[in-house]
């Protein structure tokens, strides 16, 4: 209990102080507007077949801004020193891990939040599907993403150049669940006759996600040595 | 950071190594590498039946597969002295874990190229876009990773415990390079061992089966040799360095 209970309180601090600065939230939400209008760029709105580009748009704003946020929340600690502080305080390693996980998931839940609904009144968008299942796809890829993007991000801090190290080390791990969750969400979309092989699909990232989470839970305790 | 900076200018213990009695492996493993290279050609070219449609360009096919399956076996390797690395904390085992990515990494890029090569004659194009291309493409990439947290600033301990973890969730990866196959239906690859579902035309002849084991025995031994060597020369890098650490001790006194 004791595990959640710290990872709750570190949770609590760093959206506090996310609260106080507005610092990422602002950066991700912007930056996700912006990859929209150079999206629109690449695909004409006014074109039809930009429909069948738009689940892969949700998912590269999610990647892209959620990158910026996970590299800044283990480099904020090392930067104001208070790494060492939280490795010392009487908590296990799982609950940084875990607290930061709630943190950052948190945050690109909100950035997801203003970020897609813009996306489809921006592409005027015809929602089709089914919004629950979609909401499902949506939090179980990025719950997966965020999950390992944490832990790696732990792990890139300790370089000099973790900004660049970390999508280096992200994205492949993260593909298998990137390609399940965008054919599910293009499925759920557009297509809603092949609904079963969606469902498919949400279990290979359900299956990813659960994996991941635990394997990341059992090493983050050797990533966060001093 | 300051204790891992003064960790890393500090003197480091002196290795105890007997290297006399490595070298007459490495020369066994050398010719060993050889000889079983040179029947593998053998097998290939002579022993087994030219394949009908395909004709002579089928015959990249014996070092496509070993190379990739050397590349597995790795990727493996690295996995387990990941592990082993954690759990016991002996340089030994990350230096395995290290060359043996290294090893992976080139014969990936051996799968990588060769592969293309076939499937241009085979499918006419250079690239599918079909899942096993894709998963050992990504498999790629991540142990470029891999050896890219190896070059990090800092102590040697930090690097190989973050490397170590690394290495066993980028192996979390492998499975599904097998486990695509069946997922997403291919239609390029067939399943060569056992009886694949919906694969026709599937299996493969006995003589190619022969030539095909043997090769794939010859890169077994290539990467015994190859990790044998990569791991002595990591090991006399070591050994400069912590003479190159006494020096500069004996000239600041």
């Amino acid at each position: 209990m004791n595990l959640f209970r710290t990872a709750f309180l570190l949770a609590q601090k760093d959206l506090y102080s996310e609260l106080k600065t507005k610092q990422i939230l602002v950066t991700q939400i912007i930056f996700a507007g912006l990859v929209i209008v150079v999206f629109s760029f690449a695909f004409d709105p006014a074109n039809n077949t930009t429909k069948a580009v738009i689940p892969g748009i949700i998912w590269v704003i999610i990647v892209f801004s959620g990158i910026l946020g996970l590299n800044r929340s283990f480099i904020s600690e090392q930067r104001n020193d208070t790494m060492q502080g939280l490795l010392v305080a009487p908590m296990e390693a799982a609950s940084i891990y875990l607290g930061k996980f709630l943190a950052n998931f948190a945050m690109i839940l909100v950035v997801e939040i203003v970020s897609v609904p813009f996306l489809f009144l921006l592409f005027d968008f015809k929602f089709l599907g089914s919004f629950p299942y979609f909401l499902l796809v949506i939090f179980l890829g990025s719950f997966g993403f965020i999950a390992i993007g944490t832990f790696l991000a732990a792990l890139a801090a300790n370089s000099k150049s973790s900004e660049m190290l970390l999508p280096l080390l992200l994205f492949p791990i993260t593909t298998p669940i990137l390609i399940g969750v965008v054919q599910a969400t293009k499925i759920i979309l557009t297509n809603m006759d092949q609904f079963s092989s969606a469902l498919a699909w949400i279990q290979l990232v359900t299956a990813y996600d659960v994996i991941f989470f635990v394997v990341c839970f059992l090493l983050i305790d050797y990533v966060l040595e001093v | 950071m300051s204790m891992n900076l003064e960790r890393e200018k500090a003197v480091l213990p002196p290795s105890q190594m007997t290297d006399t009695k490595r070298v007459s492996i490495g020369k066994v493993l050398f010719g060993a590498t050889i000889i079983s290279m040179l029947t593998a050609l053998y097998f290939i070219f002579i022993f087994a039946n030219e394949e009908k449609t395909m004709r002579a360009a089928q015959k990249i096919f014996y070092y496509h597969v070993s190379s990739a399956w050397l590349a597995f076996l790795a990727f493996f390797v690295t996995f387990f002295f990941s592990i082993l690395f954690l759990i016991k904390r002996k340089r030994i085992y990350d230096t395995y874990a290290y060359v043996s990515a290294e090893i992976g990494v080139v014969f990936t890029i051996i799968v990588l190229t060769t592969g293309p090569i076939w499937a241009r004659s085979a499918w006419n194009t250079w690239w599918v876009w079909e899942p096993r291309l894709i998963t050992t493409l990504i498999l790629f990439f991540i142990y470029i990773a891999y050896i890219m947290i190896r070059q990090m600033d800092g102590v040697w301990d930090k690097k190989a415990r973050l490397a170590a973890v690394f290495g066993i969730i980028g192996f979390a990866d492998v499975p599904i390079v097998f486990f695509a196959i069946r997922w997403w239906q291919t239609k390029f690859h067939p399943i060569v061992f056992g009886d694949g579902p919906s694969q026709k035309g599937g299996g493969i002849e006995d003589t190619m089966l022969v030539a095909l084991l043997v090769t794939i025995t010859a890169f077994t031994i290539l990467y015994s040799y190859l990790l044998h060597k990569g791991v002595s020369f990591e090991k006399m890098k070591i050994t400069v360095e912590q003479y190159k650490e006494r020096l500069r001790e004996s000239l600041d006194k």
